[in-house]
C-alpha cells in the first residue's frame, strides 16, 4: 500500500488553524536524492506543508510516510525521527548563547552520543566546507546575516540527516548575502542529498530543482521539472504568478 | 587601570554606609543629646554603644539573630527557586504542548490557583497560618516552618518571573531545538532556560533582596533573627535609636554585598560576545 521507493510519501495532509483550512489535502512523493522546490503566492500554504514534513506542525487530518513510517501515527517517537529530517529556518534560530561550534555540535553530542572530540572536529571540517572554519569560537551575534545561515546549514549537516527542509533561507537576508548561501545549496543538491526548499529564488529553483510544485490555496496545482513548469505552465494562476515574479 | 575601578567599587560601598551612618548619627544625637547637654557628645556615645552592644554580650543578640535571617533566606531561596522554576516550566508546558487536554488543563489550573492565593494573602499570614494551623507539633522546628513559609511565598512569584524569561524567548529557538530531534524537556533545558535565565537575572535578584528583607516577620512566631535581636536589645537598654540603626546597617550590608554577587553574575553570564 504504501510506496516503499518513496522517502516521503504524504497523502491527504490537510491543516487548519480554526476556520482557516491552509492545506486542503495534500498527496506527494518525495524520493531519495531529489531536490523539490515548493513555490507559490503568499500564504498559500508551503510553509505549512514544509513545517507538517516534520511535524512542527501537527497536521489536522492526512497522513505523512517517512522511509515507510507513518510518523503522524501517536505511537512514532517523532524525535528521532526529526533526526532524520534537519530544518532550515528563514531567521536562521541559531543558538545566541553558545558558540558556533557548539551550535554545531551539541545534537551530535547529546543526541546521537558522540564523543566530544569527534563531533568537534567532524563540525571543523563541514564548516571548512562552507569557509566558516575560522568563525568556530565565534557567538552568532558576531556573524552576518549570510554567514549565520550557513551556519545553520552547518549545523543541519551536522546530523547526518537524510533530507533537509528549507523554509525561505534567503528571504531574511540583504540581497548581497543571497547568493553565498545558494551557492552552499547548490554545492549540497549536487552532493545528493534529499532536499525540500520553499524559496522565491526562482533562478535557484530552475537550475537546481529536479520538481518543482506550485502551491495554490493549499493544494498542488501544478507539479513538474523546472522546463515544464518554466517554460509551458498549464495552471492560469501559476501563469499569472510567473507573470508577476519573473 | 583594573585596580583604580575596583577602589572605585569599595569606596561607593564605603561610602554608602558612612553617609547612612552619619546622617542617622547626626539626627538621633541632635535629638538626645539636648536631653543631656551636661556630658561630652563622645563620651556619652561611647557609653550608649557600650550599653547597647558590649554589655551582657548583647551583640549576641545581633550575631545570632543575623545567623538566623541567613538561614531562613537561604533555604527559603533555594525552595522558592526551585519550586518556582518547576511551576513556571510545568505551566509553559501547558501553554505549549497541548491546551486541549485534560490532563494539562487541569494541572495549570491547580497551579493558577496556588500562585492566586500565595500572591493574593500577606506573607505573615502564611507564616501563622502554616505555624499555627499546619504544624501545630511543638516538636516541628520554628526555623523549619520560616524555611517552608518564606519558601512558598517566594515559590509564587518566582514562578512568575521565570514563565516572563521563558515567554520572552523567540519561539525560533524553541522549533530549531525541537527539529533538531531535542525532546520538549531537552530543548528547555538546553536553549531555552539558559537564555531566559540570563534575562530575569535583575527580577530575580530582585526577589531575593525582598525575600531577605521579608524574612524578618519571622519573630512573628518567635524566632530570634535580626530585627527581633535588635528589638531585644531595645527592650532591655530602652534606648531604640542604635539597637535598630545597626539592624538596619546590617540588612543594608547584606542586599548590598547580594547586589554584588547578581551583578558579577550577570556580568559571568554575557556570552553573546558584546
Amino acid at each position: 500500500m504504501v510506496d516503499n521507493k518513496a522517502m516521503i510519501h504524504v497523502e491527504g495532509l490537510c491543516k487548519s488553524f480554526g476556520d482557516n483550512h491552509v492545506l486542503n489535502g495534500v498527496d506527494i512523493d518525495i524520493h531519495k536524492g531529489e531536490v523539490l522546490v515548493i513555490i507559490g503566492p503568499s500564504g498559500c500554504g508551503k510553509s505549512t506543508f514544509l513545517r507538517c514534513l516534520n511535524l512542527l506542525e501537527t497536521p489536522s487530518a492526512g497522513r505523512i510516510f517517512l522511509d515507510g513510517v507513518d510518523i503522524t501515527a501517536p505511537s512514532v517517537n517523532i524525535n528521532k525521527q526529526r533526526q532524520k529530517m534537519m530544518m532550515v529556518f528563514q531567521h536562521f534560530n541559531l543558538f545566541p548563547h553558545k558558540t558556533i561550534l557548539e551550535n554545531l555540535t551539541i545534537a551530535p553530542i547529546k543526541l546521537k552520543k558522540l564523543p566530544k572530540a569527534e563531533a568537534d572536529e567532524k563540525a571543523m571540517s563541514i564548516l571548512r566546507r562552507v569557509g566558516l572554519e575560522d568563525k568556530a569560537y565565534a557567538y552568532p551575534s558576531q556573524l552576518s546575516g549570510g554567514q549565520k545561515q550557513r551556519v545553520a546549514i552547518c549545523r543541519a549537516l551536522a546530523m547526518d540527516p537524510e533530507m533537509i527542509l528549507f523554509d525561505e533561507p534567503t528571504s531574511a537576508l540583504d540581497p548581497e548575502m543571497v547568493g553565498e548561501v545558494l551557492e552552499v545549496m547548490k554545492e549540497l543538491a549536487n552532493s545528493g542529498i534529499t532536499m525540500v526548499c520553499v524559496t522565491h529564488e526562482m533562478g535557484f529553483a530552475r537550475e537546481v530543482a529536479s520538481k518543482i510544485i506550485f502551491f495554490d490555496q493549499g493544494v498542488i496545482a501544478e507539479c513538474g521539472t523546472p522546463d515544464e513548469v518554466f517554460s509551458n505552465p498549464k495552471n492560469p494562476r501559476l501563469r499569472d504568478f510567473l507573470s508577476k515574479i519573473l | 587601570m583594573r585596580k583604580r575601578l575596583l577602589n572605585k567599587k569599595y569606596a561607593y560601598y564605603i561610602a554608602a554606609i558612612a553617609v547612612l551612618l552619619i546622617v542617622f548619627a547626626v539626627v538621633g544625637f541632635a535629638a538626645e543629646g539636648a536631653a543631656s547637654a551636661d556630658t561630652g557628645f563622645f563620651a556619652e556615645f561611647k557609653a550608649k554603644l557600650i550599653n547597647n552592644f558590649v554589655k551582657e554580650d548583647r551583640w549576641k543578640y545581633l550575631t545570632s539573630g543575623l545567623l538566623n535571617t541567613l538561614i531562613i533566606s537561604f533555604f527559603a531561596v533555594i525552595i522558592g527557586v526551585v519550586l518556582g522554576f518547576i511551576i513556571a516550566i510545568l505551566r509553559s508546558a501547558c501553554d505549549m504542548l497541548d491546551k486541549k487536554n485534560i490532563f494539562t488543563k487541569t494541572l495549570n489550573g491547580i497551579l493558577k490557583a496556588y500562585l492566586t492565593v500565595i500572591r493574593g494573602t500577606p506573607a505573615l499570614i502564611q507564616l501563622l497560618i502554616i505555624y499555627y494551623v499546619i504544624f501545630t507539633s511543638p516538636n516541628v522546628s520554628k526555623l523549619f516552618v520560616a524555611v517552608i513559609s518564606f519558601g512558598l511565598n517566594s515559590s509564587a512569584y518566582i514562578a512568575e518571573i521565570v514563565r516572563s524569561g521563558i515567554m520572552s524567548i523567540d519561539k525560533g529557538q524553541f522549533e530549531a531545538g525541537r527539529s533538531l530531534g531535542f525532546t520538549y524537556a531537552q530543548t528547555m533545558w538546553h536553549f531555552i532556560l539558559p537564555q531566559a535565565f540570563k534575562n530575569i537575572l535583575p527580577a530575580l535578584g530582585n526577589e531575593f533582596i525582598v525575600l531577605i528583607k521579608e524574612t524578618s516577620i519571622a519573630g512573628y512566631i518567635g524566632i530570634n533573627e535580626l530585627t527581633r535581636g535588635g528589638d531585644f536589645i531595645r527592650s532591655r537598654t530602652y534606648e531604640a535609636f542604635l539597637p535598630l540603626i545597626a539592624v538596619a546597617v546590617i540588612y543594608l550590608v547584606i542586599v548590598m554585598i547580594l547586589t554584588k554577587l547578581v551583578d558579577m553574575m550577570e556580568r559571568r553570564l554575557k556570552t553573546d560576545g558584546r
